[in-house]
C-alpha cells in the first residue's frame, strides 16, 4: 500500500486547550500533560520511544535556545536519540518519519508548542523577512496576508462575502472541538487590513500538541484503526512576494503530487489556513471539491498556535481516522508569509 | 529492510573571519554551497532537498531565516527543512541530511550551516533573561569552567594541558586555509601568559566568534558511483539528548555522549577506537575539552585523556590526531562549527585535507555538542563503502 520501504502511522494525538493567554505557565508546563496523555495513549514510556522530534521558535520565546529547557518536559533520561527543527512540528513529524524510514526506529515522539502571548506576534513575525530590505519596514503578518486576499478578489477567485462564509463555518464547526480557541458564531467584524476583517484572520493564542508514530505491526497493536502516513512532501518558494503569483499555491499542489493526494478521492482536508483568503488558495491547489469536509476540528481560524498549528492538522486528521470518520484525509502546514512553504500528507484507515 | 549507503562527494567551506563585510547572509550561504557543488562537479539541478541549520535566530536577528534563505540556495520548488539543536546542529544537520538519503527518499541532497555572528553580538543574543527559567549566564566559557574545574580535580592532571591544546589547534590551523585564526606568531607561552577569562580558562584557550558556512553534498551509492572524487562513506551517525540540569548529570563525561559513541561504533564496527580511528574533529570550544571528550568518546579511559594530549597523541603527527583542521579553537561559526567538524573529517579519508592531512587517514570521526553539555551529533565517515 506504501510507495516507502516501511508503512508508518499516526498512533495517537493529542493537544491542549488553545487560549489567549497562559501567563501562569512555562512552556515546559504547558507541553508536559500532552506529553504525558498522548504517551498514555499508546502505553509507551518515554524511554521506549525510538525518536524524539520537537518543532518551535526561539524568536516567540523571547530567548536563544528555549527548547533545550522544553526537552526537559519529556524526561530525556537515559539520555534519549533526540532532534529539534526551527519550524512548525508537521516538519518535526516528517523528519521523525524519515528517521522510521531508515529502520533506525520504529517509534517517534513527536511535539511542538508555542506562546503567542508574551509579545505581539504581529511584530515578531516581520523578523521572518529578508532582514535587509524588507523587515526594517516591519510589514506585518496581516498585511502581507491582505495583499494576497486582495490580489484573489482582484482575479475573480473570491469576494468578502465568501471569505466571511469560510470564517463563520470554521468557527461553527469548531463549536465540537473542545481544545479552540474561537468557538460558535463571532462576528466578522471591522476591518484589520482591507479586505481582511477580524473573522478573517486568526486568533492569537498559545498552545501545544503531539503525536505518536509506529511503524507496521507495531502500529496495529498500539492502535484500533492507525492512521497510515501513505505519502508526505513539502516544498518552499521563493521568498520574495514580487517573485510569487499569490493567488496560487504551486508547492502546495506540488507536495501533494509528490503525497499522491491526486491518486484518489479525499473525504477530509485539515488545512493550515490561518486567513480565511488562504484557503482558497488551497482548495484550488489541491483540488478539493464541494464533498470534502474541510477543517472539520475549525481549523486555524479557531485556534492558530504558532508552530504547532500545523502538527494539530495532522493530528485532527488522523484523529478523524481512528474513529472511522474519515477513510482518506489529506493534511497539509504551512510557513512563511502567504504560503511561503508548503507540507502536505495523506493518512489512511484500513478497511474495516 | 536496508538502508542506503550514503556518500560525501562535494565539501565547501567559506574562509572563515570575524566579519564578512562584502557579503549578506545569503552570499555567505550561497559561496559555500557553491564549493561543495564545485567540488562535486554538481549543480543546483542535481540537488532534490536542502537541510540548513544554524545556532539560535537571535544571533543574526533573522527568525527562520531559512524562508528568506530558499532562493539562495536553490531551493524554490523543493524540500527545505530547518534543524535546530543548539551547538550541535551542524552534526544533526547533516544527520538529518543523511536519514534523507539513507531511508532512499532523495537521492541528492545539500546540506548546509552557517553563523554570520557580526550580524549581531552572540553573547548579548544567549543572555536574554526570562522569568523563572535558568539563565544561561553571560555567554558559554562561564557555564563551562566550572566543569573542567571538576575534571581537573577529578583526574589530577596538571593545569599545563589546557594551553598545550590551545598551541596544538592553532598550529593546525596554520595548515588549512579556511581557519578563521592564523596566528603565526603564536608560542606555549603566550598561550599560558593570555589573560584568564574564567579561571581555569585562558584567552588564548577559548574559540573566536567567526562569520561561515561549511556545505556538504550527500548521495547514495549511484551517485557516488559518477562522482570524480572519492566519497567519504558514512559508517554511522547517531544523536543523544539528555536534560540540561537536574541532580544525577555527570557534566564532565555526560552519558548522552557516551551513549552516542557507542551507538556511532556499534553501527561502524568499531571495538577499539583508539586504534581503529585515524582522526578525529572534536568539537573543542574550550581547550580542556579535548581531554574530557577523548574520555567521553571512548578514546582514553577515564582519567587518562590528558595523558594522550600531554604524550602528544593528539598532534597533527600523533597516533590518533584530534582536530587536524585546528578545530573550533580556530574557528567557530556557530551553527557552523559541528558541520565543519563533519566535513573536515570526510576531507581526511577523501584525502582531501591538503597541508592538514592525516597520511593514510582511513575512517575519521566528527563530533559535535550542544547545550549544556546535552546534545550529541557524531558521525563516522570511511574511505570504503560499509559492507553491512
Amino acid at each position: 500500500m506504501s510507495r516507502y520501504a516501511r508503512e508508518v502511522a499516526v498512533v495517537a494525538f493529542a493537544q491542549s486547550d488553545h487560549l489567549r493567554r497562559t501567563d501562569e505557565l512555562s512552556e515546559v508546563e504547558m507541553v508536559m500533560p500532552v506529553l504525558h496523555q498522548v504517551l498514555a495513549a499508546t502505553g509507551l514510556k518515554a524511554a521506549e520511544i525510538g525518536f524524539t522530534c520537537s518543532g518551535s521558535s526561539d524568536y516567540l520565546a523571547g530567548r536563544a535556545f528555549s527548547f533545550t529547557m522544553t526537552l526537559d518536559g519529556v524526561g530525556a533520561w537515559p539520555p534519549i536519540s533526540e532532534s529539534h527543527v526551527e519550524m512548525d512540528g508537521a516538519w518535526a513529524l516528517y523528519e521523525a518519519w524519515v528517521k522510521i524510514q531508515t529502520g533506525e526506529a520504529d517509534t517517534a515522539l513527536v511535539y511542538s508548542y508555542g506562546k503567542s502571548s508574551p509579545g505581539s506576534v504581529r511584530d515578531v513575525l516581520t523578523r521572518q523577512l529578508d532582514p535587509y530590505y524588507v523587515a526594517p519596514l516591519w510589514p506585518d503578518s496581516v498585511a502581507l496576508a491582505a495583499l494576497q486576499a486582495q490580489a484573489l478578489i482582484d482575479a475573480g477567485e473570491t469576494d468578502e462575502s465568501a471569505l466571511a462564509a469560510v470564517g463563520t463555518r470554521s468557527r461553527a464547526d469548531a463549536e465540537a472541538n473542545p481544545h479552540a480557541q474561537l468557538r460558535g458564531p463571532v462576528p466578522q467584524g471591522d476591518y484589520q487590513v482591507r479586505p481582511l476583517r477580524t473573522g478573517d484572520c486568526p486568533p492569537v493564542g498559545d498552545g501545544a500538541a503531539a503525536v505518536v508514530l509506529a511503524a507496521g505491526d507495531l502500529a496495529r497493536r498500539l492502535c484500533e484503526r492507525p492512521a497510515w502516513i501513505t505519502g508526505i512532501d513539502h516544498r518552499i518558494e521563493a521568498h520574495s512576494l514580487g517573485l510569487r503569483d499569490l493567488t496560487d499555491s504551486p508547492s502546495t499542489r506540488l507536495a501533494a503530487e509528490h503525497a499522491g493526494v491526486f491518486e484518489a478521492p479525499v473525504d477530509t482536508a485539515e488545512l493550515h489556513a490561518p486567513f480565511s483568503s488562504q484557503e482558497v488558495v488551497l482548495r484550488k491547489a489541491l483540488g478539493l471539491t464541494d464533498g470534502v469536509a474541510v477543517n472539520p476540528s475549525g481549523g486555524a481560524l479557531a485556534a492558530n498556535p504558532m508552530m504547532a498549528a500545523g502538527l494539530i492538522r495532522i493530528g485532527e486528521a488522523a484523529a478523524r481516522i481512528h474513529r472511522g470518520a474519515s477513510s482518506r484525509a489529506v493534511a497539509h502546514a504551512t510557513s512563511g508569509p502567504c504560503l511561503q512553504q508548503n507540507l502536505v500528507a495523506v493518512l489512511e484507515g484500513d478497511a474495516r | 529492510m536496508s538502508k542506503e549507503p550514503v556518500a560525501v562527494v562535494g565539501i565547501g567551506q567559506t574562509k572563515h573571519v570575524a566579519a564578512r563585510h562584502d557579503v549578506s547572509i545569503a552570499g555567505l550561504v550561497r559561496e559555500a554551497a557553491a564549493r561543495a557543488l564545485a567540488d562535486a562537479e554538481l549543480t543546483w539541478a542535481d540537488i532534490d532537498a536542502v537541510v540548513i541549520g544554524k545556532a539560535p535566530d537571535f544571533f543574526e536577528g533573522v527568525m527562520m531565516p531559512e524562508l528568506y534563505l530558499a532562493d539562495a540556495l536553490g531551493a524554490v520548488g523543493k524540500p527545505m527543512l530547518r534543524v535546530h539543536t543548539a551547538g550541535s546542529v551542524g552534526g544533526s544537520t547533516a544527520l538529518v541530511a543523511s536519514n534523507l538519503v539513507a531511508a532512499r527518499v532523495h537521492r541528492t541532497v545539500l546540506t548546509l550551516a552557517f553563523e554570520k555572528q557580526s550580524e549581531s553580538n552572540a553573547m548579548w543574543g544567549l543572555s536574554l533573561p526570562v522569568p523563572f527559567q535558568q539563565p544561561l549566564l553571560a555567554g558559554a566559557g562561564g557555564f563551562f569552567a566550572p566543569h573542567v574545574r571538576a575534571y581537573m580535580r577529578r583526574t589530577g592532571a596538571p593545569d599545563t594541558v589546557g594551553s598545550l591544546v590551545a598551541y596544538k589547534d592553532r598550529r593546525n590551523a596554520l595548515k588549512n586555509p579556511y581557519a578563521h585564526l592564523h596566528e603565526h606568531d603564536l608560542t606555549l607561552e603566550k598561550v599560558q601568559a593570555s589573560p584568564m577569562l574564567w579561571d581555569p580558562i585562558r584567552y588564548s584557550e577559548t574559540c573566536p566568534s567567526s562569520d561561515g558556512a561549511c556545505a556538504m553534498i550527500l548521495t547514495d551509492r549511484a551517485g557516488a558511483a559518477r562522482s570524480p572524487k572519492p566519497a567519504a562513506w558514512v559508517h554511522g551517525g547517531a544523536m543523544r539528548s539528555e536534560p540540561t540540569l537536574f541532580a544525577g548529570k555527570d557534566f564532565v563525561s555526560p552519558q548522552a555522549g557516551k551513549d552516542c559513541a557507542a551507538d556511532v561504533y556499534r553501527q561502524a564496527g568499531i571495538t577499539d577506537p583508539r586504534r581503529e580511528i585515524d582522526a578525529v574533529e572534536m568539537y573543542v570550544p574550550f581547550s580542556w575539552y579535548e581531554p574530557m571528550w577523548l574520555e567521553n568518546l571512548g578514546f582514553a579511559e577515564e582519567g587518562e585523556g590528558w595523558k594522550l594530549t600531554e604524550a602528544g597523541v593528539t598532534e597533527l603527527d600523533g597516533d590518533l590526531p584530534v582536530n587536524p583542521s585546528g578545530g573550533v579553537l580556530s574557528t567557530n561559526p556557530i551553527g557552523a562549527s559541528g558541520m565543519i567538524r563533519f566535513a573536515e573529517a570526510a576531507l581526511q579519508v577523501r584525502g582531501q585535507a591538503g597541508e592538514h592531512q592525516v597520511p593514510g587517514a582511513r575512517r575519521a570521526m566528527g563530533h559535535a555538542y550542544g547545550g549544556g553539555s546535552q546534545f550529541f551529533a557524531m558521525w563516522l565517515v570511511g574511505a570504503q563503502e560499509p559492507t553491512s
